[in-house]
């Protein structure tokens, strides 16, 4: 053991380690050492089916478990996260795991492939990073994240029956809609639909400015994620806002209540509220050394 | 800690967010946190810092920016089958081959377009004739509407 080895940005050579039975350590979350996490760790598996375990350090737990070197060495690690079905699967096991142990204590969620080669580096670096843990801990202790998207449809603007009131202001004297020619209809219809698009956006983006208001009593953080839209993000419509609330576990309901009824009378503006989830979005703590 | 979230969150919220957020969240918003939040921190194995980013942006632009990524020249999720119907063999349009996705949505938009106008056409009595009674035509209809 030389004091070289242990430094952690040690290098390691994954194709150095031949031997198929060999394992690594895998870390979902860091808490509070207690009786919370072992009970969790004692009722799910881990990746690959590998049961779960806790190694201690300063007062803090990681849940670990083992997972074939081969599969998550560096190389395999590449391999997975490009494959989109095992990343999914990669991502839904380490969120379940997340998940099942912060029901029962306050947890740092680590970012996903967090992989150390045996349990002593693990203790390492709860040895290391113990301060900022413990500090991150206590200031999520009680919270839990809840997201909120906005959605833009106007598809479900069109389709929504108009205002009564509306046609005959804006057409003035133009005839009932039956009475149109083929052409004129079209035309008028055209002028719907882009009516439609721009309501359904500027309402939506009304919707969205309002949720930081309504809900700014109840939270104690707040984060504006990037909207999604890329190929994973199938919801309909066009998600135009996307943030998340560290909120007060007792307050979770207040939460609900005061975005309840905010896209009411809007068609084609959507309000999605998800969670509650693990902090993800509030668990940072400080680079070690300075570091990235 | 004896105390547990579980159990101060009472049993409206015990009965379902744990249990059933892992299985039923969507990918998306999974990928989003546990790919672009939550600890980073230096593990033992590491994809080369170079890659890791790389692969983070990848990622991150199947829930974000899609334009981003084409932008940057990225665009490997149009051909995987899995992620873009784009992707699928053209099959359909195999007598006037579209080269690029572009091409095929535009030759699809322009069918659509020349249907509607046959249709305007038809409409207004005009014969299925040339470019200037097709711009007529539009212009009549236009101030009509007016």
């Amino acid at each position: 053991m030389n004091t070289e080895a242990e430094a952690p940005e040690a290098a390691v050579a994954p194709d150095d380690r031949p031997d198929p039975a060999a394992t690594m350590s895998y870390v979902y979350a860091v808490s509070r050492a207690g009786t919370a996490l072992d009970t969790a760790a004692s009722r799910l598996a881990g990746l690959e089916d590998g049961p779960l375990r806790t190694v201690t350090a300063k007062g803090l737990a990681a849940l670990v478990s083992s997972v074939p070197a081969g599969a998550y060495g560096e190389a395999g690690i590449r391999a997975r996260l490009e494959d989109l079905t095992e990343l999914a699967a990669l991502a839904r096991t380490h969120h379940a795991v997340v998940e099942a142990a912060y029901a029962g204590t306050t947890v740092l969620p680590m970012r996903l492939a967090t992989v150390y080669l045996d349990d002593a580096r693990v203790r390492a670096m709860l040895e290391e990073r113990g301060t900022d843990f413990a500090d991150a801990l206590g200031w999520l202790e009680g919270h839990v994240e809840l997201g909120v998207k906005v959605y833009a449809d106007p598809r479900e603007a069109a389709a929504a029956p108009p205002p009564a009131a509306d046609p005959p202001a804006a057409e003035g004297s133009a005839p009932a809609p039956e009475t149109l020619s083929p052409g004129r209809a079209y035309l008028r219809q055209r002028r719907q639909e882009r009516r439609h698009h721009r309501d359904a956006y500027r309402a939506a983006g009304a919707v969205a400015g309002a949720v930081p208001d309504r809900v700014a009593g109840l939270v104690r953080a707040r984060v504006a994620h990037r909207p999604q839209q890329g190929e994973l993000a199938s919801a309909a419509g066009e998600n135009i806002a996307n943030e998340a609330y560290l909120v007060p576990v007792e307050g979770v309901e207040d939460f609900h209540r005061a975005l309840t009824g905010l896209a009411d009378g809007l068609p084609g503006v959507r309000v999605e509220i998800t969670g509650p989830w693990a902090p993800y979005s509030f668990a940072t703590v400080p680079a070690a050394g300075g570091r990235a | 800690m004896s105390d547990s979230l579980a159990g101060r969150m009472g049993p409206a919220a015990t009965a379902s967010p744990y249990g059933g957020q892992g299985s039923s969240a969507n990918l998306a918003d999974i990928l989003e946190r546990v790919l672009d939040k939550g600890v980073v921190i230096a593990g033992d194995i590491q994809i080369n810092l170079l890659d890791i980013e790389l692969l983070t942006i990848k990622l991150r632009l199947l829930v974000a920016s899609v334009d981003k990524a084409k932008e940057m020249g990225i665009d490997w999720w149009e051909h995987d089958p899995s992620l873009s119907s784009r992707a699928r063999p053209p099959q359909q349009v195999s007598a006037a081959p579209a080269p690029t996705a572009d091409g095929e949505q535009l030759a699809a938009e322009n069918a659509q377009l020349r249907a509607e106008l046959a249709e305007l056409r038809a409409a207004v009595g005009l014969p299925k004739g040339s470019a200037r009674a097709d711009g007529d035509a539009s212009k009549t209809a236009r101030e009509e509407e007016r």
